[in-house]
């Protein structure tokens, strides 16, 4: 097994790597590796970039490209979080309202900053945009969650459609926000409804960067209660995990690393449904291996996706949740008649 | 010894359990009989320290179950419930070494890859081991949850004892491996081993168990050796039933015909 999933993990990071370059190099103007070299030299010299080239290369295409793997990785490593904790294939961030939450919490900031006191803003300044995402992130996800408990257990058909009225009250109030904006600079529904990285940014990268490394390590670290916990919360107890405690971890984990992204990027359906499924069927169930393979993954996928949405009607641009939910709706539709949705967690 | 001391559980104003004081000594196979409903499951769920708002004292060796933290506890103490399903794929012997969790840090020793391979041999699951867990049968999935039970406290501690609960572990079974259950549970026993179950059958537990006790409505009513304890009268009390009782040839304990 170890020199098979070793060879998987390397096969993985040079196909990330070479679809990366390729994201980097192709768009409404292309881009040659020289040119990427010459821009990256000034950019750490500090100088000013040579040319046009230089500085979409810098300003624009790399941010984009990053911010899309870094979402990716985020959104598959949630996936496989949630569907642990819920001993589930068919639950993602998209369908349990985090991600409605969270575009709902940081649409808001977009659409009321104008009559929001200055120095309230000064102090949050560029973070309040995640900050509140998180919070409407946090108290979708909470809401969607206890609402579905019944006494101690949680059935996957009432989380998935008490999920399903988050997501409409989420993206409701998404719908509101930008209907009475009168910041010029808000965002439309469909950014928010469908995603892209249109609007990448370096202080989006690092934002979402940090948050996704550090959520990473904590996860890897919980990789084992969450093998165990695949047994049943009876069982994971007799084990010597404490269930609750871990749940409420990952919970947390989890919402917070989604709703940083959404901030930025706004939903992006599915991702978090079709990464772990493949990687399932290819390197079975350990967390410890899941994790760090859906991060290669959930990265290149995404950026496939997000060339794609670039690329299929150039110049012009698809959302990029239009391409996840093309892949990702059948494959959903397929995992819940595969799966009882009566059984209770 | 385990110790349970003045036991009472209730669920809402529903009494459970009522008032059971009892010792279980190491080294026996305490088996637990009584009808639906009687308490002996949710018993077998208090004294192994999985419900905890009970009133009463449950005692591991005279320490309190409650004080003791799990992840301790669980280097030590292993139960074996009625059946455990996953919702995805994953290899027996990956299910097995589920069960050495407790024992290592991150990654599994050379030793816990040679218990697993025992266990699986002792269960004769060897030729499962490759298998994905879901497409195995009932009785081949409690095979593999009783070798991931047994692996978690496969080596007697240094000091203490180690305590295997089984909670109605036979059913799905077919007669031999109900048979080959109890006979590996019974040579797991020794000096440092505390064995509490509970069965279904009545003839089997009368011909595995030395030490046996009959619930009835949250009560311990009778305990002790099967061959002095089991008598038509008790088990028209306890079960109402009329019954005859024979003795078995080869091992002369008592077998039940109903």
């Amino acid at each position: 097994m170890a020199p098979k999933s070793s060879l998987f993990f390397i096969v993985l990071t040079a196909l990330l790597i070479v679809m990366l370059l390729i994201a980097i190099a192709f768009g409404a103007v292309s881009i040659l590796p020289s040119e990427m070299w010459s821009a990256l030299k000034h950019g750490f010299t500090g100088k000013e970039p040579a040319t046009i080239y230089e500085s979409v290369f810098i300003q624009l295409r790399l941010p984009r490209v990053l911010l899309c793997a870094i979402t990716g990785a985020i959104l598959a490593v949630s996936g496989v979080l949630m569907q642990g904790l819920f001993r589930n294939p068919v639950v993602e961030p998209g369908l349990v309202g985090t991600s409605a939450g969270a575009a709902f919490g940081a649409s808001i900031v977009f659409s009321l900053s104008p009559f929001m006191s200055p120095s309230f803003k000064s102090v949050l300044g560029p973070f309040m945009v995640p900050l509140f995402a998180f919070v409407g992130g946090l108290v979708a996800t909470y809401l969607v969650y206890s609402i579905a408990k019944d006494k101690k257990h949680i059935s996957i058909l009432s989380l998935l459609l008490v999920g399903m009225a988050m997501n409409a009250i989420g993206l409701s109030g998404v719908g509101l926000m930008t209907y009475i904006a009168r910041d010029p600079q808000a965002r439309s529904i469909t950014f928010w409804n469908l995603g892209t990285f249109s609007g990448a940014n370096w202080f989006q990268v690092f934002v979402t960067g940090i948050m996704a490394v550090v959520c990473f390590w904590v996860a890897q670290r919980q990789a084992k209660k969450l093998n165990v916990l695949l047994l049943g919360d009876q069982e994971a107890g007799h084990l010597g995990v404490d269930v609750k405690k871990l749940k409420t971890n990952i919970l947390i984990l989890n919402t917070a690393m989604v709703s940083v992204a959404t901030a930025f990027v706004g939903v992006i359906a599915f991702m978090g449904l079709i990464v772990p499924h493949v990687l399932r069927l290819l390197i079975g169930s350990d967390h410890k291996k899941l994790i760090p393979a859906s991060i290669l993954m959930g990265a290149l996928l995404l950026t496939i996706a997000d060339v794609g949405a670039r690329l299929l009607l150039a110049p012009a641009e698809l959302p990029i949740g239009i391409i996840t939910s093309i892949v990702g709706a059948p494959l959903y539709i397929f995992l819940l008649k595969k799966f009882q949705l009566n059984q209770t967690n | 010894m385990l110790e349970v001391q003045n036991l009472q559980y209730q669920i809402g104003k529903q009494a459970i359990l009522n008032d059971i004081s009892v010792q279980f000594q190491p080294g026996l196979c305490h088996l637990i009989v009584g009808p639906n409903g009687s308490g002996k499951s949710t018993f077998i769920k208090i004294v192994s320290a999985e419900i905890e708002a009970y009133q009463g004292k449950v005692l591991y060796q005279g320490k309190d179950a409650k004080k003791i933290t799990k992840q301790n506890l669980s280097q030590y103490r292993a139960v074996l419930s009625q059946h455990t399903e996953l919702s995805f794929p994953m290899r027996v012997d990956e299910v097995v070494m589920l069960g050495r969790n407790p024992h290592f840090e991150i990654a599994p020793s050379k030793k816990d890859n040679q218990i697993v391979q025992d266990a699986l041999d002792l269960l004769s699951l060897q030729n499962l081991a490759g298998r994905n867990y879901q497409t195995l049968s009932g009785g081949e999935k409690q095979r593999v949850q009783y070798a991931r039970v047994l692996t978690q406290i496969w080596e007697t501690p240094q000091e203490g004892l180690r305590y295997l609960f089984l909670d109605e572990p036979l059913n799905n079974l077919d007669v031999y491996y109900q048979q080959q259950f109890l006979s590996i549970a019974q040579s797991f026993i020794n000096d440092a081993t505390i064995l509490i179950g509970v069965v279904h059958d009545i003839n089997i537990a009368i011909r595995y168990a030395q030490q046996l006790y009959c619930f009835l409505n949250g009560k311990i009513v009778t305990q002790g050796l099967p061959e002095t304890i089991v008598q038509p009268a008790l088990l028209k009390q306890v079960f109402d039933i009329e019954t005859s009782i024979m003795q078995h040839p080869q091992t002369g304990k008592p077998i039940i015909i109903f």
